[in-house]
C-alpha cells in the first residue's frame, strides 16, 4: 500500500495555470498555455509527438521554469514545497545502481517514509520476487513498474505519469492501471500522459489535448472522445494527424 | 657490478626466500602508499562530488587547475615539502623531515588531484544521468553527495587504486622528503635508485620484480572490479 497522501497543509487542487510559455535553446514549445484541473480522479494528456506533454509535466512538477506565465497548485506558486507533495513517473525511467528493493529503500529513507512499506509496494506492482535484482538489468517494463513503486513511496497527493505503460505487456497494463486507479481513489490526483487511447478512454475522468504546446480541448472523457471539438483532436483520434 | 644473469638470480632467490631487509622495505612502501591514498580519498572523493554537483563562479578555473595538478612532477611535491619541512621552513618545529609521515604528507600531495579530477569526472557523468530523478525526489545536496559516491563505488574503486598506482611507483617525492635512510625512509623505488647507483644490481631487480607485481596486482584487481560492476550492471 502507499503511503497515504501527507496532507500537509491545504490542498494542491485545483491546478490552475495561466499563460503558461516555454522558450528553449531561441524556441517557443509552449505558448499561452491554460488549464484548469480540479477535484478528484485521473486527467489523461494526449497529443503527437513533441506536443509538449513531457515539457509540460516537467513544468508542474516543478523541474524546469516557464519563461512566462504562472502555475497555482491550490493557491501555491510552485515550489520545492509543491514539488515536494507531488511525484513524477518519467518517460524513461532512471533507476538507481542497486538492486531493486535498495531503489524503493532509497527513496523511503530519503523521504523519511516507512521503512515497512518496501515489501507492500514491491508486492503491489508485482515485483516482489525480483526484490534483489540489480534494477537496471530489468525488462523495461519491469524498470517502469519500479520507478512506480518509488513514486508512490513518496506518499504523493498529485502523481504525475509520463507514457507509464508504453513499454508495458498486456498484464503488466492491466496491474499498472488498476494501481493507479486505486491510487486516485484514495485521494490521489493524477495528470497521466498516454498515446494509448484505448488507455485513455479506460482511465480518463477528462482529457487534456495538447498541440503544439497549446491546449487545444479539455473535456470530460465521454464528451472528448464521442464528440471532439475540434477537428485536431478528431484527426489524432482517428489517427491521421500530423505535427 | 655484477653481471646481469648473476643479478637476475641472486634476485628470484631473495624475493623466494622472503629475506628481510626487502620485506621491511616492501612492507614500508605499502604502508605509505596506502595512507597516502586512504588520505586523498578522503580529500580528492569530497572534493571532487562537490565539483560535480555544485555551480559557482570560477568553477570551470577549479577544474582546469585540479586537472593541470594532475601532472605535477613528483620532484616539484617532493621540493615544495622540503621547503616546507626543513629546519628552516614554516613546519620545520614539527622535526618531520626524513620521517615516514613526510613520505605520507609529499604522496597525498601528489595524487590527491588526480583522485579529485577523476572522481569529479566519474560523478559529474552520473549526476547529470540522476539530476532531474534527484530533484523529483527533494533529496539535500548531501543525499545526493552520498548516493552519488554509493552509486559510482566501483568507478571510484578504481580511481582510488590509479592514485595508488601512482604513488607506488614514484620516487622523486620521497626520495627528497624521506632521504632513503636505511630501515627508516627507504622505499622500493628509493632502494632501486640507490642501489642501481651503487652497482647492487640484485636487490635492486629483486625490488623491482616485487614492484611489478604490484603493478600487475591493481591492474587485476580494476579489471576484475570493472567486470563485475559491469555483471551486475552497476558500472
Ligand atoms: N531542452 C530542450 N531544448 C530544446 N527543445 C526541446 C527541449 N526539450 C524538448 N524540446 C522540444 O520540445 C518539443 C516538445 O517536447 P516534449 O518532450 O514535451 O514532447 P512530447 O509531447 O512529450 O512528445 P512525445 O509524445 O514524443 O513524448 C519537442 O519538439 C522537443 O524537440
Ligand atoms: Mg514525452
Amino acid at each position: 500500500m502507499a503511503a497515504p497522501a501527507a496532507a500537509s497543509g491545504p490542498s494542491l487542487v485545483p491546478l490552475k495555470v495561466r499563460g503558461l510559455g516555454l522558450a528553449l535553446g531561441g524556441k517557443q514549445l509552449i505558448s499561452g498555455l491554460d488549464l484548469t484541473i480540479g477535484g478528484q480522479g485521473i486527467t489523461m494528456v494526449m497529443g503527437p509527438n513533441g506536443a509538449g506533454k513531457s515539457l509540460l509535466l516537467r513544468l508542474l512538477h516543478g523541474l524546469i521554469a516557464p519563461s512566462a506565465g504562472r502555475i497555482c497548485w491550490g493557491g501555491h506558486p510552485m515550489s520545492a514545497s509543491v514539488t515536494r507533495r507531488q511525484a513524477l513517473v518519467f518517460q524513461k525511467p532512471v533507476l538507481l545502481r542497486r538492486s531493486v528493493a535498495a531503489n524503493v529503500d532509497f527513496v523511503l529513507r530519503a523521504r523519511k517514509g516507512d521503512a515497512r512499506q518496501r515489501d507492500a509496494l514491491l508486492d503491489r506492482v508485482g515485483l516482489s520476487d525480483k526484490a534483489g535484482q540489480a534494477a537496471r538489468l530489468l525488462s523495461g517494463g519491469e524498470q517502469q513498474r519500479v520507478a512506480l513503486a518509488r513514486a508512490l513511496a513518496t506518499g504523493p497527493e498529485v502523481l504525475l505519469l509520463d507514457e507509464p505503460t508504453a513499454s508495458l505487456d498486456p498484464t503488466s497494463v492491466h496491474l499498472f492501471e488498476s494501481i493507479i486507479r486505486d491510487t486516485a481513489r484514495q485521494g490521489v490526483r493524477v495528470i497521466f500522459v498516454s498515446h494509448d487511447v484505448g488507455q485513455a478512454r479506460r482511465m480518463a475522468d477528462d482529457v487534456v489535448f495538447l498541440h503544439r504546446g497549446r491546449v487545444v480541448e479539455h473535456k470530460p472523457a465521454k464528451g472528448f472522445f464521442d464528440q471532439p471539438d475540434t477537428e485536431l483532436a478528431r484527426a489524432h483520434l482517428a489517427g491521421r494527424l500530423v505535427m | 657490478m655484477q653481471d646481469f644473469g648473476e643479478a637476475v638470480g641472486m634476485a628470484v632467490s631473495l624475493v623466494a626466500s622472503g629475506d628481510g631487509d626487502l620485506i621491511e622495505i616492501v612492507l614500508l612502501s605499502l604502508r605509505v602508499s596506502l595512507t597516502a591514498t586512504a588520505l586523498s580519498c578522503v580529500v580528492g572523493l569530497l572534493l571532487g562530488a562537490v565539483l560535480a554537483v555544485t555551480r559557482f563562479r570560477g568553477r570551470q578555473a577549479v577544474i582546469v587547475a585540479v586537472n593541470a595538478l594532475m601532472g605535477l612532477p613528483p620532484v616539484v611535491v617532493g621540493l615544495l615539502v622540503y621547503l616546507h619541512l626543513s629546519r628552516a621552513g614554516p613546519l620545520g618545529f614539527l622535526g618531520l623531515l626524513y620521517t615516514p609521515t613526510a613520505m605520507i604528507i609529499a604522496q597525498t600531495l601528489l595524487i590527491t588531484p588526480i583522485v579529485t579530477a577523476l572522481s569529479r569526472q566519474v560523478l559529474e557523468d552520473l549526476h547529470s544521468e540522476y539530476a532531474e530523478q534527484f530533484r523529483s525526489f527533494c533529496l539535500s545536496r548531501g543525499q545526493i553527495v552520498r548516493a552519488l559516491l554509493w552509486d559510482a563505488r566501483y568507478s571510484l574503486l578504481t580511481v582510488a587504486l590509479a592514485g595508488f598506482g601512482r604513488a607506488i611507483a614514484e620516487v622523486g617525492a620521497v626520495i627528497i622528503v624521506g632521504g632513503n635512510i636505511d630501515h627508516l625512509t627507504r622505499v622500493m623505488t628509493t632502494a632501486i635508485a640507490l642501489e642501481t647507483s651503487k652497482g647492487d644490481l640484485a636487490l635492486a631487480l629483486a625490488l623491482g620484480l616485487v614492484l611489478m607485481a604490484i603493478a600487475l596486482a591493481v591492474n587485476v584487481v580494476v579489471q576484475g572490479v570493472r567486470l563485475t560492476a559491469v555483471r551486475h550492471a552497476y558500472a
